[in-house]
């Protein structure tokens, strides 16, 4: 019986498999996005010596969406990201980037060459390396070791690098070592390298700790124009930088969804309340 | 007007990053060193008279040439450690790898000539009772042969390894200390008879290599004349390395790998190719050393000879190519020197020093020399550079890296 649905599903006419389809070589070959959302978390849980970090999280993101997380310390915001980009394998649940990439079988660099980039908590920059140096890693270009030997930038890709470096303020140290900039400027540096990455999918976690204020507001500019051609997912502790970007939120409270919602509404919620706004 | 300004920066910063690029006046100064010494060293020694006080003699170039090994074997440990973060504790084995396949085809040209005259077998198989000769010496009685095999299997032997240790991430004090055990695991299987290298004696009384007598001088000059060629050329073709984009990423992995990562580069196969360029360097560094000092034993495998070959590393400075071979020079002539004048220090020497370069110079000589020097150039780059912004904008900087 088994056997006879299983080939009754392989021969399903409405199904289409991967190998037949025509690869579009602009867009990543094997996104596809047509139902919408462009990244699937199902029932996915991960737990560190029997501590739960995430427990049956379930999340979805649109395509050209910017959503906020957040959450109380310990709900499993950065396990999430790591689950993402790779660094964690989920012990149970699946992981989808568009319709067929599943994520938890590829490794670190297979996933970042899907297109999802991502900004760290603690911001590293290589400091070793100038600010366009930096950048010019971060580009999308051939990333295999041998073609790496012999690149060199063309015109076009450095008045890119030099059209980031505007954008995120550091033009005015374009040549200067990472290890000197300040705790600011590095989050922006990295901002920085994530345009370069080009990704369909963006995850920021936590991207104005150590900002003024001033600095805050371009941030908040700067990831709302993204949203749209990019996805953008940010994990962020400041409500009112939270509140100035969000069009969506969702709540994180010991590694699953608590609530989703505008903002309006996520902090009306009772239970959000009790476990985080109340503090 | 502003567009004229910023256009007028560009090309000053585009005009400073090729400098940066091309600026590299240690190395600069180190290759027109080595080749005046590539001219120097056959006319002092072969041309003036040996009554004359320019006269060198041969016992001299000798030593130099092997000090070039080591520079080249220093060089090869740099370019892993200083620049890739992978700090190789078993760097030796590979030098003595190359060593051996080199000591192999000159062991093969001694032909009847040895001590029992056997044509086909060397003296050591003869006094062992072997018949034949076993497999792995076939082929090396030809010269090209064995080349080959001076860097293919240092270059097998690291890929292999790396490819078992990257792959499953082994990093840092892990990664040092197996390739400790590395060089061991050799030191012991090359001590033993069975395994057809000479065991404990190792290979020597070499007689000529390419039809030219080793004891010759003209012989021994070309020796060092080939050393310094292989050191300026493999110089040559590390900074190349290090200057392109590989560099600048392997740069990247040695100071925050997991980052490299999720930008969408494979590490392990950058650092697999970088250690097994290394491993090769290191190989031509053995081959070059043997028929200049006349002998390869398992006392090559030495993991003490490792250690002492990162002591040499981290004083001339790592991460800078020369630095490496600045360090190799100067420790190894201070070698030459206590072990002739006061012998029984030279170990507390050596041992001092590495205490000395750890806590009180981090970078080394080179790192001494660039901060003597510094600090009058630094001032001077502070005060065009405030002059080159307009005011508003150096203003900004400093606000930003107030805060």
């Amino acid at each position: 019986m088994k056997t006879l649905q299983r080939i009754q599903e392989v021969m399903r006419r409405d199904r289409v498999f991967d190998f037949v389809v025509a690869k579009d070589p602009l867009a990543s070959p094997l996104l596809d996005t047509s139902h919408g959302p462009i990244l699937y978390l199902e029932d996915v849980s991960v737990s560190f010596d029997g501590f739960k970090a995430l427990n049956k999280l379930t999340l979805y993101i649109d395509d050209g969406e910017l959503r906020c997380i957040i959450g109380p310390n310990g709900a499993g915001k950065t396990t999430m990201m790591d689950v993402i980009t790779g660094k964690t394998r989920p012990d149970e649940g699946s992981v989808y980037f568009g319709q067929r990439l599943n994520l938890t079988r590829m490794s670190e660099p297979e996933i970042a060459q899907a297109g999802i980039g991502r900004k760290f908590q603690k911001p590293t920059v290589f400091e070793a390396l100038s600010c366009f140096e930096n950048l010019e890693l971060a580009m999308d270009l051939d990333k295999r070791v041998w073609p790496s030997l012999t690149q060199r930038l063309n015109g076009e890709q450095s008045d890119r690098i030099d059209e980031v470096l505007q954008k995120i303020g550091l033009l005015s140290l374009r040549g200067d070592p990472g290890e000197r900039l300040s705790h600011g400027q590095k989050q922006w540096l990295e901002i920085g390298m994530l345009l370069m990455q080009n990704p369909r999918l963006l995850l920021v976690d936590e991207p104005v700790a150590g900002m003024t204020h001033q600095e805050m507001d371009q941030t908040a500019e700067l990831l709302t124009s993204l949203a749209g051609q990019h996805s953008v997912v940010v994990v962020e502790h400041d409500m009112e930088f939270v509140r100035s970007i969000a069009r969506k939120v969702t709540v994180l409270h010991e590694g699953s969804v608590l609530a989703e919602g505008d903002m309006d509404t996520v902090a009306n919620d009772q239970k959000v309340i009790e476990v985080y706004l109340g503090e | 007007m502003a567009n004229n300004k910023v256009t007028d920066q560009k090309k000053a910063y585009q005009s400073k990053v090729m400098m940066l690029l091309k600026s590299d006046k240690g190395g600069s100064i180190l290759i027109a060193f080595l080749l005046a010494l590539a001219v120097v060293v056959p006319v002092c020694n072969l041309m003036v008279p040996e009554s004359s006080a320019l006269y060198m003699p041969t016992y001299i170039v000798v030593l130099l040439g092997k000090y070039l090994c080591f520079a080249l074997l220093a060089l090869a440990l740099d370019l892993v450690w200083g620049y890739c973060g992978i700090l190789s504790l078993g760097h030796a084995a590979f030098f003595a790898l190359g060593g051996y396949a080199m000591g192999m085809y000159l062991m093969r040209q001694v032909g009847d000539r040895g001590v029992y005259g056997n044509p086909e077998l060397p003296d050591f198989m003869v006094f062992l009772d072997w018949q034949a000769l076993p497999w792995y010496w076939f082929g090396f009685d030809q010269f090209w042969f064995a080349m080959l095999m001076v860097v293919v299997v240092p270059g097998l032997l690291a890929y292999v390894f790396g490819w078992l240790a990257f792959r499953s991430r082994v990093t840092g004090v892990y990664l040092s200390i197996m390739t400790q055990a590395l060089t061991y695991a050799l030191l012991l299987a090359f001590f033993r008879n069975e395994m057809g290298f000479g065991g404990n004696n190792g290979l020597t009384d070499f007689k000529d290599i390419l039809g030219f007598n080793l004891q010759e001088d003209l012989t021994r000059v070309m020796l060092f004349l080939a050393t310094v060629v292989c050191l300026v050329l493999s110089y040559l073709a590390c900074r190349y390395i290090v200057r392109s984009k590989m560099g600048r990423v392997v740069v990247a992995v040695r100071d925050a790998e997991s980052r490299v990562r999720f930008l969408g580069y494979r590490v392990e196969h950058y650092k697999l190719w970088i250690f097994t360029f290394s491993a090769m360097l290191a190989g031509i560094a053995g081959a070059l050393y043997v028929p200049q000092v006349g002998i390869i034993n398992p006392g090559e495998f030495s993991p003490l000879n490792s250690i002492e070959l990162v002591v040499w590393v981290a004083l001339g400075g790592r991460g800078t190519l020369y630095g490496a071979i600045i360090g190799a020079l100067v420790v190894n002539y201070a070698k030459t020197y206590f072990t002739g004048a006061f012998p029984e220090v030279w170990l507390f020497a050596l041992g001092g020093l590495f205490v000395v370069v750890t806590l009180l110079l981090p970078k080394g000589i080179i790192g001494l020399i660039e901060k003597q020097s510094g600090r009058f150039s630094k001032k001077r780059k502070i005060k065009s550079k405030d002059e080159a912004l307009p005011a508003s904008e150096s203003k900004q900087a400093l606000q930003r890296n107030q805060t």
